[in-house]
């Protein structure tokens, strides 16, 4: 090993941080590598000794789906906009899997690698943003199901989904992450969050249309019903591979703004309170 | 030279003592009323308008520290417990921001504080080095470069594609040290005072640091055992209650560190201004180290008795009171708590104390220690009613076992006692 081959090493400048600090992103893109290997352990290590292993990613969202068409479809007997609920309901399904398991993952993200916020340097944003692409190999997996379900009951998909569906996709995890980034840098500090968070995904599970079609939501109320963001997602999905409702109108764009603001905001927040995680974890 | 490390005007301030307001509620009704006003709380806490912030204290860990390190240069940073010596190590190695002050640090820093840090149980050897690798900072290519080096280094070969749960605590401190060891920073920074593992895994450590001075890169070294600053630094720094006091040659700034009484000199003396106000009526004064003969030393003997006495002084009379200690290895491993009224008879005579100045003194016997450090934390409390003054590390001491059970063998005996039993050999056949 010659000393000549080796890069000078780059100089670094440890100051306090003021006011809305630097996203210092240049370190997010040199770090890229840290982000791979946490989101390929998360899922190499998520179904480890388990019995069914990966089958999980499948057997979750069905079973949820059964038990939906059984509630919703057999007894309360929802209106689906013509779709058959098992298509209907697994659509959205989807989307909102990933959204939970992101959320859920992300906002713990921090407390659970204290070891590594309080031993090691690296840019702290890391941590959530892992946690939300590790779910998408199982969206990915559950997706699988999704095409077989469609052929069975032979609903064909609009093909405008090869580029509408991918942006939908975009906006849930840009939701996932933004919520994902202000509930980790609040647990670092108050573990209230820990107990938060399992009614909060209820809540928000009821508030989205996942179980019922938004369109059971009279007129009035949908400007204020799609200020949650994982309804515009949920719709969008919808519409992309299903061809229900209305496609991109304000009530979307309601949500898509909704969702950057959450997201913009999270980045900022969780840049601010950054400098203190090694300290008050 | 190149300079590889420049603080300036370096200061850390840390917040304190919010523990306080858990010890208020006597009454039910203040708990449903905290209860209730909890949501505004957190609200408030989160938008940053905390009223808890007025009955916060901040103390600063660093103030005013400033100095250059030149490029190959080994630097020894002594003090006692609390001086800041760690909070200088992981401002440089930017775990946490600096309160004031900058630093410039030229090249990678590594610490053998990492050893391990990301590794998870279930992957395998091979699957561990990778994913410790790029927590470290190393890019993919450079791991595949030194791979084999590192597994030849932790010596476990065979079982790189077995899940590090089933290693052994050695095998898998090996690994982790093979890890970090091979980084290959250009300046590395060693905290001997929180590096885990065995005395055998400390050599190893020490012996990586002197490589690593020998190739010509840039070494802090904190350590408490100034023999081994002495060996392994040319320059030293001394840190006192945050601040730099002096910085001269090794053996220069060895010497001022131990005859300026800050030492761990088997006496730590508190001043008035070191006790919380929230301590009153107890206020601590010293607690000393004593041998046999009755001399006040750093380094006891296991063959022999120890006296510890703390000397205290009560501004009132106290009900209830207990003084006791606590003791653990360096390790953090706890060894045992003893209070001086655990007599229940003790208890019943000095139910109540007059105000006035205290010392409760206790003899550990002879043949207790094992070789190594030990840590001194100590407590007085009313049990249920009030801990008025607690350090958790109060002082340490050295054991040295000349003489002690099976030192004929030249081996390392595992576990903080090291006990003369009584044993007997019959022969019965």
């Amino acid at each position: 090993m010659t000393e000549l081959t080796k890069p000078q090493p780059t100089t670094i400048y440890i100051k306090p941080s003021k006011g809305l600090a630097a996203l210092n992103l240049r370190d997010l893109w040199v770090y890229r590598e840290l982000v791979f290997f946490m989101v390929w352990r998360d899922v190499k290590v998520k179904y480890k000794q388990t019995l069914l292993g990966m089958a999980w990613a499948v057997i979750q969202p069905v079973m949820t789906m059964l038990v939906f068409t059984f509630l919703f479809d057999r007894v309360a007997k929802l209106p689906t906009d013509g779709i058959p609920y098992p298509v209907f309901a697994f659509t959205a399904l989807l989307p909102w899997g990933l959204f939970v398991t992101a959320l859920n993952q992300g906002s713990r993200s921090l407390v659970a690698h204290n070891n590594m916020v309080t031993k090691i340097y690296f840019p702290r944003l890391i941590l959530p943003m892992s946690s939300v692409f590790a779910g998408l190999v199982d969206f990915a997996i559950a997706f699988v199901i999704l095409v077989i379900l469609m052929f069975y009951y032979q609903v064909t998909p609009a093909w405008n989904l090869f580029w509408t569906l991918p942006l939908f996709l975009l906006l849930a995890i840009v939701t996932a992450l933004g919520v994902a980034l202000w509930l980790s840098a609040i647990n670092v500090q108050y573990r209230d969050v820990n107990q938060a968070l399992p009614f909060l995904t209820q809540f928000w599970l009821f508030a989205t249309p996942v179980a019922y079609s938004s369109s059971v939501i009279s007129e009035k109320w949908q400007i204020l019903y799609s200020l949650n963001p994982m309804a515009g997602v949920v719709n969008g999905f919808r519409w992309a591979l299903l061809g229900t409702g209305n496609g991109p109108d304000t009530t979307l764009w309601v949500s898509v703004g909704i969702s950057i603001l959450i997201f913009i905001t999270g980045l900022f927040y969780f840049r601010s309170m950054e400098k203190t995680f090694a300290d008050t974890i | 030279m190149t300079i590889a490390i420049s603080v300036n005007n370096l200061g850390k301030q840390y917040k304190i003592g919010a523990a306080e307001t858990k010890f208020r509620y006597n009454m039910l009704r203040d708990v449903i009323v905290d209860t209730v006003s909890a949501p505004i709380r957190l609200a408030k806490a989160i938008i940053g308008k905390s009223d808890r912030r007025l009955n916060q204290n901040f103390v600063w860990a660093l103030k005013d520290v400033s100095f250059d390190l030149e490029e190959g240069k080994v630097l020894g940073i002594v003090g006692r417990n609390g001086a800041g010596k760690s909070t200088l190590l992981k401002i440089l190695s930017r775990v946490t921001e600096p309160t004031t002050g900058t630093v410039s640090v030229r090249g990678r820093v590594g610490s053998l504080l990492e050893v391990g840090t990301g590794f998870h149980p279930e992957l395998t050897g091979r699957e561990n080095i990778y994913m410790n690798g790029a927590i470290l900072g190393m890019k993919r290519n450079e791991i595949d470069k030194k791979f084999d080096e590192m597994v030849e280094f932790s010596e476990v070969g065979q079982f790189i594609d077995t899940p590090v749960k089933r290693y052994s605590s050695g095998m898998y401190l090996r690994l982790a040290f093979a890890v970090a060891a091979h980084l290959e920073p250009e300046i590395l920074v060693v905290d001997e005072v929180l590096a885990v593992g065995d005395a055998e895994f400390q050599r190893k450590c020490l012996g990586k640091m002197n490589d690593v001075a020998q190739q010509g890169r840039t070494v802090l070294f904190v350590s408490h055992n100034m023999s081994a600053i002495l060996r392994l630094t040319q320059e030293a720094i001394v840190l006192n209650k945050g601040q730099l006091l002096k910085r001269a040659p090794t053996p220069e700034a060895v010497d001022f560190y131990l005859s300026s009484g800050q030492a761990e000199s088997g006496e730590r003396v508190w001043d008035v201004e070191d006790v919380p106000a929230a301590s009153a009526p107890f206020r601590p004064v010293a607690i000393r180290i004593k041998e046999r003969g009755g001399k006040v030393v750093d380094t006891v003997r296991s063959t022999e008795p120890v006296t510890i006495e703390w000397e205290y002084q009560l501004d009132l009379p106290v009900t209830g009171l207990r003084v006791g200690m606590y003791l653990n290895t360096m390790r953090g491993e706890h060894v045992f708590t003893a209070f001086d009224t655990d007599d229940a008879k003790q208890f019943e005579q000095f139910g109540t104390r007059q105000a006035g100045r205290y010392v409760s003194r206790c003899e550990i016997p002879a043949d207790f220690f094992n070789e190594g450090r030990y840590y001194l934390g100590v407590n007085a409390s009313s049990f249920g009613v009030k801990r008025y003054f607690m350090d958790e590390n109060a002082i340490s001491f050295n054991v040295d076992i000349s003489g002690a059970p099976g030192t004929q063998w030249p081996e390392i005996r595992q576990g903080p006692i090291r006990p003369r039993l009584n044993w007997k050999i019959e022969k019965i056949d």
